[in-house]
């Protein structure tokens, strides 16, 4: 708690803070010194320093250390209102009083500050246990299609006389199965590192969104999927000013999402609709949903459902969620009543309904 | 097909070489490589081919300049080749001269069918006023379309656009070029203009304007018209 009081409040505010403690401390224990002694003000007052030891950062509490010194010197030491010290015994206390009010500053600091390293170090084993996570995940994503071409080939070359063509045609469609998942895998990933540079730009431009939605439509059914996908778009939607890479690659994977993991025959809805400046995309499905539990983690980073089995690697939909928040557009997940998926796509962007003029 | 021409590929990866060298040799077609720009350059100016493939990735100097040094002089069609997906550097290639582009990964049955439309583009009769492309007539000098005998209503800027388009088959034509030609230079910035003509038109000649197959979208680069063969 006192590190997060560190980090919301400014150094100069610090600052102020500390004198304004000190001082306000110090006025309490003048009005009373008529029934405390000078000595216990210098206890109070270190009191004081050791809070604010705790809240801030070194320098604040040095100054508080300072200053409370010099005030109990100049105000309760006598004589009074002179820096000056009364008696050996006086200086020998105001000198102890430094001494002890930097150590306590210095020491909180020193603990504070392993603190810290314990934390960084706590953060460096989530940062390597993510990574490993990632390097297994990309490991196996990678190396299966890799594993199914070097050992079709290797059929395919050594043992080409006892195949039958039924056997070679089969292992020539795994080698195109399996580049066809690498190429996409390495897609994903190069749309990652893309996000993560931050060098990712929305490049606006007029769209026609039931061209990008029946075009990115096509390119899932080209890969000769079993489910069915219908558009439901108004033809008289505007155009939006948006990034259509970038759109169409936020549609390609949620159907792709779609596809992978519902079963063959089920079905797929991909609706467009214009509420005043958004764009709304909704897909659905008619598959199974995903566990309650697991919604609000789906669009992480290298995230993978507890039971899926299919491959992925946990890419696909974090990439959903990055584009659309770099195009300022929202993306949520809830399950449908009657089983199954949606997906939400809320985009804001300028439209134009040039398209619905009587041409010339 | 027993045109025999010959295709020069300028390309670095032996891996890729390889692969074009079977592909356009079992297509009948001649084929000469180069590994570097200086060998490509070099080799186009002695024995110019009737279409070059280029890498835009070459070790010993960049695809583009490599591009426009040949288009100093060469007027047949050249293809890019690269593994550079940008929007950006396929605009610059198309705007360099390049007649067409494909990404790595290809599929093969895709670079035949482009590089036969540009070899066919570069055989085509210049003073042909009528083109025929399925069940699509266009007469340039009468300025009449007609889908399967019937005259299609066109406004004179969908007209100029299906014109311009028809002229170029099977060629990508960028945003900024279309607009460019048709509407002219003060509108290239315009791209509204172009996707509400562009839908009006698939709506009047496509048989599904959702699945156009004559006016293809290249996203984010242009369009390109196709005649199925």
């Amino acid at each position: 708690m006192a590190e997060l009081f560190i980090n919301k409040v400014s150094r100069a505010r610090q600052y102020l803070f500390s004198i304004l403690l000190v001082c306000g401390v110090a006025a309490l224990c003048y009005a009373l010194t008529d029934f405390i002694g000078y000595k216990v003000v210098a206890f109070i007052l270190l009191l004081t320093v050791s809070v604010i030891a705790m809240l801030f950062d070194i320098l604040p509490v040095l100054l508080a250390a300072l200053l409370s010194a010099l005030i109990w010197d100049f105000f309760f030491i006598p004589p009074h209102f002179t820096l000056q010290v009364g008696t050996t015994e006086d200086a020998i206390l105001l000198l102890m009083y430094f001494v002890i009010a930097l150590v306590n500053a210095v020491l909180t600091y020193k603990i504070r500050q392993v603190e810290k390293q314990a934390r960084q170090k706590e953060e460096k084993a989530h940062t390597v246990k993510l990574y490993n996570t990632l390097l297994n995940s990309l490991s196996h994503e990678l190396r299966t299609p890799i594993a199914a071409i070097i050992g079709a080939t290797d059929n395919l070359q050594t043992n080409s006389s006892k195949l039958t063509p039924q056997n070679k045609n089969e292992l020539i469609a795994e080698i195109a199965k399996a580049s066809f998942r690498l190429n996409q895998q390495v897609e994903n990933l190069l749309n990652m590192s893309r996000l993560d540079s931050g060098i990712i730009q929305p490049r606006k431009d007029w769209c026609d969104i039931s061209e990008v939605v029946y075009d990115t439509v096509k390119r899932i059914e080209e890969n000769k999927i079993t489910q069915k996908i219908s558009i439901n778009i108004n033809p008289a939607i505007p155009l939006f000013k948006l990034d259509k890479g970038m759109l169409e690659q936020v549609i390609y994977n949620l159907l792709n999402n779609a596809v992978l993991y519902t079963n063959p025959g089920s079905k797929i809805d991909v609706v467009a609709i214009c509420h005043a400046d958004v764009l709304q995309i909704i897909i659905e499905d008619n598959g199974k949903g995903f566990p309650e539990e697991e919604i609000s983690l789906v669009f992480d980073k290298f995230y993978r459902l507890k039971n899926s089995n299919t491959g992925g690697t946990g890419l696909g939909l974090s990439i959903v969620k990055g584009f659309t928040e770099a195009l300022g557009g929202i993306v949520s997940l809830q399950n449908i009543s009657t089983g199954g998926a949606r997906f939400t796509l809320d985009i804001p962007a300028e439209t134009s309904y040039l398209k619905n003029l009587k041409n010339e | 097909m027993s045109n025999k021409a010959t295709i020069l590929i300028i390309d670095d990866e032996v891996q890729i070489r390889k692969l074009l060298e079977i592909t356009l040799e079992s297509n009948d077609y001649t084929v000469t490589q180069a590994a570097t720009a200086k060998e490509g350059l070099v080799m186009a100016a002695n024995h110019p081919p009737e279409l070059i493939i280029l890498d835009l990735g070459l070790p010993d100097e960049d695809g583009h300049s490599v591009l426009r040094k040949l288009r100093e002089w060469y007027n047949n069609p050249v293809i890019i080749l690269s593994v550079l997906s940008n929007e950006e550097d396929i605009i610059r290639a198309l705007d360099n001269g390049a007649n067409d582009y494909l990404i790595k990964p290809f599929r093969t049955g895709e670079l035949l069918a482009r590089i036969r439309s540009a070899l066919r583009g570069m055989f085509m009769e210049e003073n042909n006023p009528l083109i025929i492309c399925e069940e699509l007539q266009i007469d340039l000098s009468a300025r009449t379309v007609k889908k399967n005998n019937e005259v299609i209503k066109l406004t004179a800027t969908e007209y100029n656009l299906l014109a311009l388009f028809a002229k170029n088959e099977g060629k990508v034509l960028t945003h900024q070029y279309l607009l460019r030609e048709v509407w002219g230079p003060g509108y290239i910035s315009q791209s509204q203009y172009l996707r509400v003509f562009i839908a009006q038109l698939r709506k009047k000649i496509e048989n599904d304007p959702n699945r156009p197959e004559m006016i293809l979208t290249e996203s984010g680069v242009g369009y390109r018209f196709v005649c199925k063969e």
